[in-house]
């Protein structure tokens, strides 16, 4: 079994963001980067793959500056064989851009499954999966939270809003990784070693033409300050006074 | 004149309220230029019946696809209809739910004609030509304005943003066909497993009562619950926490890998506050917290708190909240 995973390289979400002199980008100084959450999942489902089948080659594909470099080699790590970087000289926010040279990287790969991440949470997009399948003609499933394959065949769980569906599909196929499939393993200092020997690949990405621009970034008006109304049950008669009077929810 | 296209989501042979929300906004855009609004909608034969709704949320055209395969929800042939009426249109602008049905289906149809496209939009604005949405960023720390060249330009709006308004049209009803055989999708859906019944999403409910590890037990959600209840309206999530430890479906989970919500009322009972929550909730508009911690940084964003254990403070309330309701 050959598994694709792209993976992308995110900055800490916990932090204050501060918005670059262009007014149009994020500043990084000070803001720590590292594999999209989501992508970890992805990762660790194409190992379990393997492990399970007792054999296979994952590779794990990740476009941006050299600086994602370090985010592939985590993911060869945790146990990934190979990586191929797709040089930018910076992620474009645009999903189309990103999910055309990822698609171009992995027409002609021979992968039974490529496996992307539901979402970034930078971009907050949450396209690129679909977007890939669909320039490469596969079928896909996203956002799945159980994952089963066998014969050639897969199925896959998907949360809906308050349901659930079971899928079936045939192989080969484009999954997009929900939290809940799996618990991602840290690596090892052994698999931390082994990494550093495992091939790395670097070559331009094949970009495509940007179709959306961020003109602007602005950080959200704060909320107004919280304020405690009182305390234990005692408070509850000001509380419905409050929500019926003030917020009109009651 | 720019025409906009609504894709009117439904399930089950039922109307989502995100349906009458992505007309509700296509409208809006379509007034800005004087173009109409044709909303497609594709489903098992019978949801013809629902074009009506559509029309009154300012529908101009109705195109109804009816398909036995349309049962459930068929990506590959509602995506290749969907793209087919949209690449044929003339449309400026397609507009998608960013509900688990239209973030799958919406960057399909972006690929299939090779256009642009951004989700989970909470503003959006033609003026003249341009084309300009609002989308947040990184949990919603950064707002970004995003202008959209080329036409159609994809978008879909967050859910219970865009209240679904009143603005009756003809709805002139086009019947289409699928694209292909949908019944040859390669992806099947082969089970559908629903939550109780008639109970509310988190998505569509104006009321959200959410609650946290601080209520120490799966069976304590009956707290909640039974809060939920007594609003009549409200739907029930959860922190990480609480789906890690299997109290609570992964579904119910609201934050930054869960769910994004922004009901009316969001009640958070014994939960902190975690910044990967707050993500998910923020953009509520009234925030109620109740806490035994009045540290817990969820003060710092609630409109309304108490301090208190909820086992004491969470009946008191319910109970209050069906006195309420009874006098109204
Ligand atoms: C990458 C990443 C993604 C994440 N994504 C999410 C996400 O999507 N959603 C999410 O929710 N979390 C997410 N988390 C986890 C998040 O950081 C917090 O751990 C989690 O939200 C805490 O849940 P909690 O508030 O239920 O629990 P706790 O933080 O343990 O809080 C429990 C609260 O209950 C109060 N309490 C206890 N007993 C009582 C009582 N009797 N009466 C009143 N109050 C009481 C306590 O004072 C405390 O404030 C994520 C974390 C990471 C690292
Ligand atoms: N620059 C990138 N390199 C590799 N994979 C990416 C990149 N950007 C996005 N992806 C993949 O697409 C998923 C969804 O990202 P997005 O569409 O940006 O929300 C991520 O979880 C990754 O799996």
């Amino acid at each position: 079994m050959k598994i694709a995973v792209c993976v992308k390289r995110v900055p800490d979400m916990d932090v204050r963001f501060k918005i670059a002199s262009d007014g149009a980008s994020v500043d990084d100084a000070g803001v720590k980067f590292d594999l999209n959450d989501f992508d970890a999942w992805a990762v660790e489902a194409a190992l379990q793959l393997k492990e399970k089948a007792g054999q296979g080659e994952v590779t794990v594909i990740s476009l941006g500056p050299s600086s994602v470099q370090e985010t592939i080699r985590k993911a060869l790590s945790m146990g990934a064989d190979k990586g191929v970087h797709l040089l930018a000289d910076k992620i474009p926010f645009d999903g189309f851009a990103i999910a055309s040279a990822l698609a171009a990287e992995l027409k002609d790969g021979g992968y039974d499954l490529i496996l992307f991440g539901k979402l970034s949470p930078d971009s907050s997009n949450g396209v690129t999966g679909p977007m890939v399948a669909e320039l490469l003609g596969l079928p896909c499933v996203s956002a799945i939270s159980r994952l089963d394959i066998a014969d050639g065949k897969g199925t896959a769980k998907r949360e809906l809003e308050g349901a659930q569906e079971i899928v079936e599909f045939p192989l080969p196929a484009v999954l997009t990784v929900d939290e809940g499939l799996n618990t991602a393993r840290y690596p090892s200092l052994k698999g931390i070693m082994a990494a550093k020997k495992k091939p790395l690949e670097s070559k331009p990405a094949a970009i495509g033409e940007s179709k959306v621009k961020i003109e602007k970034l602005e950080l959200p008006a704060e909320r107004a300050a919280g304020r405690i109304i009182g305390e234990g049950a005692g408070a509850v008669p000001e509380l419905i006074r409050l929500l019926h009077t003030e917020a009109r929810v009651i | 004149m720019a025409n906009i296209f609504a894709f009117a989501e439904a399930r089950g042979g039922e109307l989502r309220k995100v349906a009458l929300e992505a007309v509700t906004a296509a409208r809006k855009l379509a007034d800005a230029t004087g173009g109409e609004v044709h909303a497609l909608l594709v489903g098992a034969p019978g949801i013809a019946q629902k074009a009506d709704q559509l029309a009154e949320h300012g529908a101009d055209v109705v195109m109804i696809c009816e398909h036995e395969a349309f049962a459930h929800y068929n990506a590959e042939a509602a995506a290749s209809v969907a793209a087919e009426r949209i690449g044929s249109g003339g449309y400026r602008a397609a507009v998608f739910a960013t509900s688990a049905q239209g973030r799958d289906l919406a960057p399909r149809i972006a690929a299939k004609l090779g256009v642009g496209i951004v989700t989970d939009v909470t503003g959006i604005e033609l003026s003249g030509d341009t084309l300009t949405v609002k989308h947040p960023m990184n949990i919603g720390k950064i707002i970004a304005t995003v202008s959209m060249q080329g036409s159609p330009a994809v978008v879909s709006l967050r859910p219970n943003t865009f209240p679904p308004a009143a603005s009756p049209k003809a709805g002139r009803v086009e019947n289409v066909q699928p694209a292909g055989d949908p019944a040859a999708s390669k992806v099947t859906v082969v089970e559908m497993i629903t939550g109780a019944g008639g109970k509310l999403d988190l998505a569509e409910a104006p009321v959200i009562v959410a609650g946290g590890r601080g209520l120490k037990a799966a069976e304590n959600f009956k707290l909640v619950e039974d809060l939920a209840d007594a609003f009549g309206n409200a739907a029930v999530g959860a922190t990480r926490a609480v789906t890690d430890d299997g109290w609570r479906p992964h579904s119910d989970q609201i934050g930054q890998t869960g769910r994004l919500v922004s009901p009316d009322l969001y009640i958070a009972v014994a939960i902190s506050g975690a910044v990967q929550h707050l993500a998910g909730m923020r953009t509520s508009r009234t925030i109620v917290a109740i806490n035994k911690d009045k540290e817990a940084p969820i003060f710092k964003v609630a409109d309304y708190g108490i301090v208190g254990d909820v086992f004491e403070v969470v009946p008191a309330l319910t109970e209050a909240v069906r006195e309420a309701r009874k006098g109204s």
